[in-house]
C-alpha cells in the first residue's frame, strides 16, 4: 500500500494554498481570482481527507462534502456577481473598479 | 510502486496551479484548473477516498469548471494586456505583513508543544455515536450522513436553495 506519510499530503496541500493565495494577491482578472480562490479551497479539502485518511475517523470526509457543496452556491452566486459587474462597468479588472476610492 | 503515483500526481497539481496563476488567458488557466482538479482527485484515490474523488471530478471539473468557462466565454474580457496588479508600496508591506503573521501563526500553534497532547479519536468517543472508522464505502459515507450530520446536510440543501434564488434575483433586469 502507499507508503507515504500525512506529512507528504499537508505539504502539497500548504504549497497547492499558497499558490491559490499568490493568485489572489497578484491577478487583476475577478474571474482567475475566483478561480484561485477555488486553488484554494481545494488544497483545504485535500488536507481535510489526508488528516481523516491517516487518523481513520471518516468526519473529515463528510466536511469534504459539505465544502463542495458550499464552493458550488459561491460560484454560481458570485459568476452572477461577476456578469452584472461587467454589465455596469464593462470590465472585470479589479483594478479598474474603485468607485468607493475617496 | 503506489508512491511513484502519489510523485506523479503532486507534481502535476502543483505545476498546473503555477500555470492557472501565471497564464496570460483566462480560458487557458480554466483548461490548467481542470488538470489540477483532477489530479487532486488522483491524489484522492491514492488516500482511498474513492466517492469524494468521483464527486470532485463530477462537481467541480464537471460542472463548476464549466460554469466558469462558459462565464470567461461570455465576457470575453481577454485584452493581453497585464496581467498582473500594479502594487504600490501600501499593497506590498500589508500582503509582506499578512503572510508573515500568517506564517508566525501557523507555526506558533502547528509547533509540537503547542499541541495539546490528545488522541483525536478519544474525542469523539464522548460523542452519543460510536466512531465512525474511515472507510471507502458510500454506504457507510451516506450512513454518516443522514445520522450524525442529518442538520448540516439539510442546511447544506437549503443553501443550495437559497443560492439558486439568489442567483434568479441577481441576474433579474431591475424593473425600476
Amino acid at each position: 500500500m502507499l507508503s507515504i506519510g500525512i506529512n507528504e499530503f499537508i505539504y502539497v496541500a500548504t504549497g497547492l494554498f499558497f499558490i491559490g493565495l499568490l493568485g489572489v494577491l497578484l491577478r487583476r482578472n475577478a474571474i482567475v481570482i475566483f478561480i484561485s480562490i477555488e486553488l484554494m479551497l481545494n488544497a483545504i479539502n485535500l488536507a481535510l481527507v489526508a488528516f481523516s485518511r491517516f487518523n481513520d475517523v471518516i468526519d473529515g470526509a463528510i466536511f469534504v462534502f459539505f465544502i463542495m457543496t458550499v464552493a458550488a452556491a459561491e460560484v454560481a452566486i458570485g459568476l452572477a456577481i461577476i456578469v452584472m459587474l461587467y454589465k455596469q462597468k464593462e470590465t472585470i479588472l479589479v483594478d479598474k473598479i474603485n468607485e468607493l476610492k475617496g | 510502486m503506489v508512491d511513484i503515483l502519489f510523485y506523479v500526481f503532486a507534481t502535476t497539481m502543483l505545476v498546473s496551479a503555477l500555470a492557472v496563476i501565471l497564464n496570460k488567458n483566462a480560458v487557458n488557466s480554466a483548461m490548467c484548473m481542470i488538470v489540477t482538479l483532477v489530479s487532486t482527485a488522483g491524489l484522492f484515490f491514492l488516500l482511498e477516498a474513492y466517492f469524494i474523488a468521483v464527486l470532485q471530478i463530477l462537481v467541480y471539473a464537471g460542472a463548476v469548471m464549466v460554469l466558469f468557462l462558459f462565464i470567461i466565454m461570455l465576457l470575453d474580457v481577454d485584452k493581453g494586456e497585464n496581467i498582473f496588479l500594479k502594487k504600490n508600496n501600501i499593497g506590498i508591506i500589508s500582503a509582506i505583513l499578512g503572510i508573515s503573521i500568517l506564517t508566525i501563526l501557523a507555526l506558533f500553534s502547528f509547533s509540537a508543544q503547542n499541541i495539546p497532547n490528545v488522541d483525536l479519536v478519544t474525542i469523539s468517543q464522548g460523542d452519543e455515536f460510536n466512531v465512525n472508522k474511515f472507510d471507502n464505502t458510500i454506504k457507510s459515507f451516506g450512513q454518516i450522513l443522514f445520522t450524525k450530520y442529518m442538520l448540516p446536510f439539510q442546511i447544506i440543501g437549503f443553501l443550495l436553495l437559497l443560492s439558486m434564488i439568489g442567483v434568479i434575483v441577481i441576474s433579474k433586469k431591475p424593473k425600476f
